[in-house]
């Protein structure tokens, strides 16, 4: 089995091909159930209080008045009398009821009494505070930055800020969790990992593993923000458990953006040297930001690009908002708008090619050719050589960025196959559809080694009672699972050569699957259809798994990104023309899913650069636009024409759900400075950054 | 939530009847769910105004005449009020996203309550809710007044109310006719309301004078999202024009002030000239020469002396570029 390779893209029907969701059409027509969508006989709502207040010591808890109400069954307080809450939104208080609206109006019959103290709620307000701050961690290399100064060709010295972000899935924080004994239940959860919430939720509730059936056939996305079921999760149980019913708890839009985690921030005061030629020679930084009221932030910097002397220092302020949480690619964002901001300027004000000295201070050839193919599909040569010069309302310019991410696979997982004397074909592993394709991946590899049409093969994803698998974040799944399903169907047709060898008369290595039949590898007409095979195995069918098989998968991607943009100078509005996300893949399984991570990933990246800030205010406390209506993302009509290049490097695979997101928003800041020659140094670039920038800049 | 009973009633009468006895007014629903999950408005009755015939009417064929349950929609994609009145139509069709103009109505556009993130937020009280401070002085005031704040700096969301006031247009209720620029009042006359109906007065239409239909319109809103979005500044622009000359017109300004802002110094210096860019330019400057910017909104004043410049611009057919 040393020698299992990716099919070849010649020889395929489906991997390597663009194939549609098989789950598509259920989505569509709503026949797929998310948990939100489960209702279960007898079920109860869950609803949680919480804190008001950004700092503050619970002094009492009353909730006897929630107690008495008709159609409550369980009340929980989940904050003792002294305990600290630390930010706006910590669960104080839950409930269960018979409907939504008895417990929404439970919670409010909670009452709480808070000795409220001072907080600080945003990154630059609580650096102020030394003791919020974190001592700096000091990374270095080379000479000491400062004597560059004076010599070198360019030199910039700035301040930057991109703001905390939030993760605003589709469908929010959630799980439905009914007791089926007392040591025995099943749970339905909105999440990234099934069975890394079976084991967090079976461990707190002190039950076997086993006995805990975590669910998740489909999801409305997770970002980052779904790998566990988090506190709501265990309090949904609890509920559930003394209530005696099946309890149903959803976080509602406020509960998702102040307590279902968020991506940090990041503000940085650098300043930078770069010599007449464009190499990089010296940098020296601050980076401040804020993971909420705990510590450890910090973004990778410099980023992707070789600086040889450099002094960075990172602070960690802790806030009274809401924890971070993984948020696709995380770091990278934040840390490709700073440094593409930093080299964008530098090469700016000494009137290079932005591409070229790009390729001259990095390492990856990939990266160099996709930078040369981007600026080939963008026509770089149409940007403007003297930014700032135009004149009219409307001016467009074109920028760049890059990216760098790892996307390679995990062991731990296990496929099942089942072919049965029916010609049934079933392929299970209990992976999830972060909204990647997870299923449709499955089927299609094993349709492909089988010579099965798509639709033969049951795919069976989502839940903890399959196979181990991991969870999907890092961009891991695809590279996991992908090479554990290939083993699995390789495992189980050895199994049918077996059976159907004989019956042609030729040796079990001489077969293959194509068509729908069995035959003579090359000889159609020694040939068996597949369910003449199947009529044949032993009883009980074919029934094989497999594992992970670490020399199909390949980690380590780059990718190269152009946005070309039209700035409305006089009401600030930047819209996005075009962009051209040229994306290492490896060896893509299902090239239209793969393309679809990217434009999905470009979409998330124009949000952060001209839309989303969470907005928390620093008299108050609270988050000002934890909806979606003033926490801004982009809608269908923003989208522009966005053109992927899978940029296939090698034969293995490799995950990239989260790379495309990375260098979006640094290409649409350096874009909006190529149209005008106005630099945005805090994102997003909103109509206000717009004229505050002019204003800086007259 | 609190419960409420359901009233359907037959007649504008029965109606006022019932909205006297803490009732709210329910047309299309947009802004009244919001009010009610969020705590701001507890009413015991709900009463649901498309029970009541008649008030649906729309039409700009000579008079400008709008019923108060006419949809957005219906405003939008009307053809005379695209061709007389057509600041109205533009204004309508620029109302949040198409579910929400298929429902939302001209009485709830008119009547709608703020946007403000302090007042939404149940949490805070603040002098709209009987408090006894504005939280937007010390905090993010990003989306707040220009013009015309204290002691409260809410701006008034309503799109239709600037272009229907650029048509000087009346608004009638069951119990009066005014002119509609005078419906809307400033917080230091009353802070926890925007508008002056009493107790169980509702809104049923609004007319704007036949005599406005030669008039050159215009209505332009700039967002921070451009698909769908509250304004961040908008101006409704009507002119007069004799031969190349503004011999008469109304420039109206929304999201800017804690009513529709008529512009008078915009409207005095456009008088008596031809428009061309540098003077619409010169207008948008004037409609905000008094404006006063709180801390995290100085760039509506830029942005609004362009709203106002490009609106002109669109009003007169000439390219706003």
């Amino acid at each position: 089995m040393q020698d299992v390779r990716w099919n070849d893209p010649k020889t395929t029907q489906y991997v390597n091909k663009h194939v549609p969701r098989v789950d598509g059409p259920g989505k569509v027509a709503g026949t797929a159930k998310y948990t939100f969508d489960i209702v279960l006989p007898g079920m109860l709502y869950g609803k949680i209080l919480r804190c008001p207040h950004a700092l503050a010591t619970v002094q009492a808890i009353d909730t006897s008045a929630a107690k008495a109400m008709p159609g409550v069954r369980a009340v929980i307080e989940m904050a003792r009398e002294g305990a600290t809450m630390r930010y706006a939104g910590q669960e104080v208080a839950a409930v269960a009821a018979d409907s939504e609206e008895i417990a929404l109006d439970a919670i409010r019959a909670i009452r709480v009494s808070y000795d409220v103290q001072s907080h600080a709620v945003t990154t630059l307000t609580a650096m102020k505070d030394a003791s919020r701050v974190s001592a700096p961690e000091e990374q270095a290399r080379g000479q000491d930055p400062g004597q560059f100064w004076s010599s070198a060709a360019a030199v910039i010295e700035e301040e930057y800020y991109c703001p905390v972000r939030g993760h605003l899935c589709l469908e929010s924080h959630g799980i439905v969790f009914r007791w089926d004994a007392d040591d025995r239940a099943t749970c339905w959860v909105s999440t990234q990992a099934v069975h890394g919430v079976a084991g967090e939720l079976s461990g707190g509730l002190g039950i076997p593993q086993e006995n805990l059936t975590v669910i998740c056939e489909y999801m409305g996305g997770g970002f980052g923000s779904k790998f566990g079921a988090g506190v709501e999760g265990a309090t949904c149980a609890r509920l559930a458990k003394a209530a005696g019913k099946p309890v149903k708890l959803m976080l509602d839009r406020y509960e998702d953006q102040v307590a279902g985690g968020n991506a940090p921030d990041a503000y940085m005061k650098c300043k930078a040297a770069m010599a007449a030629d464009g190499k990089l020679l010296a940098i020296e930084a601050d980076l401040y930001g804020t993971n909420g009221p705990g510590r450890g932030w910090g973004v990778p910097f410099p980023y992707i690009y070789g600086v040889p002397n450099f002094r960075v220092r990172t602070h960690s302020v802790s806030t009274n908002a809401g924890a971070a949480r993984a948020w696709r690619a995380p770091g990278h964002p934040q840390a490709s708008f700073l440094m593409e901001s930093v080299v964008d300027e530098l090469i700016c004000k000494l009137g290079l090619d932005g591409v070229k000295v790009r390729q001259m201070n990095q390492g990856s050839q990939v990266r160099s050719a996709q930078l040369e193919l981007g600026a080939a599909k963008i026509g770089w040569e149409r940007r403007n050589k003297n930014p700032g010069q135009a004149t009219g309302r409307y001016q467009r310019g074109i920028g760049c960025a890059v990216s760098t991410w790892g996307g390679g696979g995990r062991g731990g997982s296990r496929c099942d196959v089942k072919i049965g004397q029916d010609g049934s074909v079933w392929a299970g592993i209990g992976t999830q559809d972060l909204g990647t394709g997870a299923r449709t991946v499955v089927a299609m590899i094993v349709a492909e080694d089988l010579g099965l049409p798509l639709e033969r093969v049951k795919a069976d994803i989502g839940k903890s009672s399959l196979g181990s698998s991991v969870g999907s974040g890092g961009s891991v799944t695809t590279a996991s699972i992908a090479p554990t399903i290939k083993m699995a169907v390789l495992a189980a047709r050895a199994r049918l050569f077996e059976t159907a060898a004989p019956l042609l008369g030729v040796t079990a290595g001489e077969l293959e699957c194509a068509k729908g039949r069995v035959q003579a590898r090359g000889n159609p007409s020694k040939s068996l259809r597949f369910e003449e095979v199947c009529a044949k195995l032993p009883a009980g069918g074919i029934s094989e798994s497999g594992s992970w098989n670490g020399a199909l998968q390949q980690g380590g991607v780059a990718g190269a990104q152009f946005v070309e943009v039209e700035v409305d100078t006089w009401t600030g509005n930047v819209r996005p023309i075009k962009v051209v996300a040229v994306q290492d893949c490896g060896y893509a399984i299902n090239r239209l899913t793969a393309e679809s991570q990217v434009i999905g990933g470009v979409i998330q990246g124009l949000g952060m650069a001209l839309l989303e800030d969470r907005r928390m205010d620093v008299p108050t406390g609270r988050q000002l636009n934890a909806n979606i209506e003033s926490y801004r993302v982009i809608g269908a009509m923003e989208v522009p024409d966005v053109e992927v290049v899978l940029f296939d490097t090698h034969d293995k695979v490799a995950g990239i759900g989260e790379p495309p997101v990375i260098p979006t928003a640094a290409a649409t800041i350096n874009a909006i400075y190529n149209a005008t020659g106005v630099r945005i140094r805090t994102l997003p670039a909103t109509p206000k950054r717009w004229f505050d920038a002019l204003g800086a800049k007259s | 939530m609190k419960n409420f009973s359901w009233v359907r009633p037959k007649t504008l009468a029965e109606a006022s009847a019932s909205l006297k006895q803490n009732g709210a007014a329910l047309s299309g629903g947009v802004e009244l769910l919001c009010l009610l999950k969020e705590h701001l408005l507890e009413p015991d009755r709900v009463v649901d105004l498309k029970s009541v015939s008649g008030m649906r009417e729309v039409d700009g064929s000579n008079a400008l005449k709008i019923g108060a349950l006419a949809t957005m929609d219906a405003i939008a994609n009307s053809s005379s009020i695209r061709t007389n009145f057509r600041c109205v139509a533009e204004a309508a069709e620029s109302v949040g996203s198409p579910q929400i103009r298929n429902v939302g109505t001209l009485g709830g556009n008119l009547c709608q309550r703020p946007r403000c993130w302090y007042f939404r937020d149940y949490h805070v009280k603040c002098l709209k809710k009987g408090g006894m401070a504005c939280y937007a002085v010390a905090g993010d005031n990003e989306y707040h007044a220009i013009l015309g704040g204290g002691p409260c700096h809410i701006v008034h969301p309503s799109d239709l109310a600037p272009a229907l006031i650029a048509c000087d247009a009346d608004v009638l209720t069951t119990e009066r006719r005014m002119k509609l620029s005078e419906f809307f009042h400033l917080p230091d006359s009353d802070v926890r309301t925007e508008n002056v109906l009493n107790s169980g007065e509702l809104v049923t239409g609004v007319e704007a004078p036949a005599t406005m239909k030669g008039w050159k319109s215009a209505y332009y809103k700039a967002k921070e999202r451009p698909s769908f979005d509250w304004a961040l500044s908008s101006c409704a622009v009507n002119l007069k024009v004799s031969g190349t000359t503004v011999s008469d017109c109304r420039i109206v300004l929304g999201g800017v002030a804690p009513i529709p802002w008529r512009s008078k110094e915009a409207e005095d210096f456009l008088k008596g000239k031809s428009v061309t860019g540098d003077v619409a330019l010169r207008a948008g400057e004037a409609a905000v020469a008094t404006a006063r910017p709180m801390s995290n909104n100085a760039f509506k004043v830029r942005l609004t002396a362009n709203v106002v410049r490009i609106a002109i611009l669109q009003a007169m057919g000439m390219p706003a570029e």
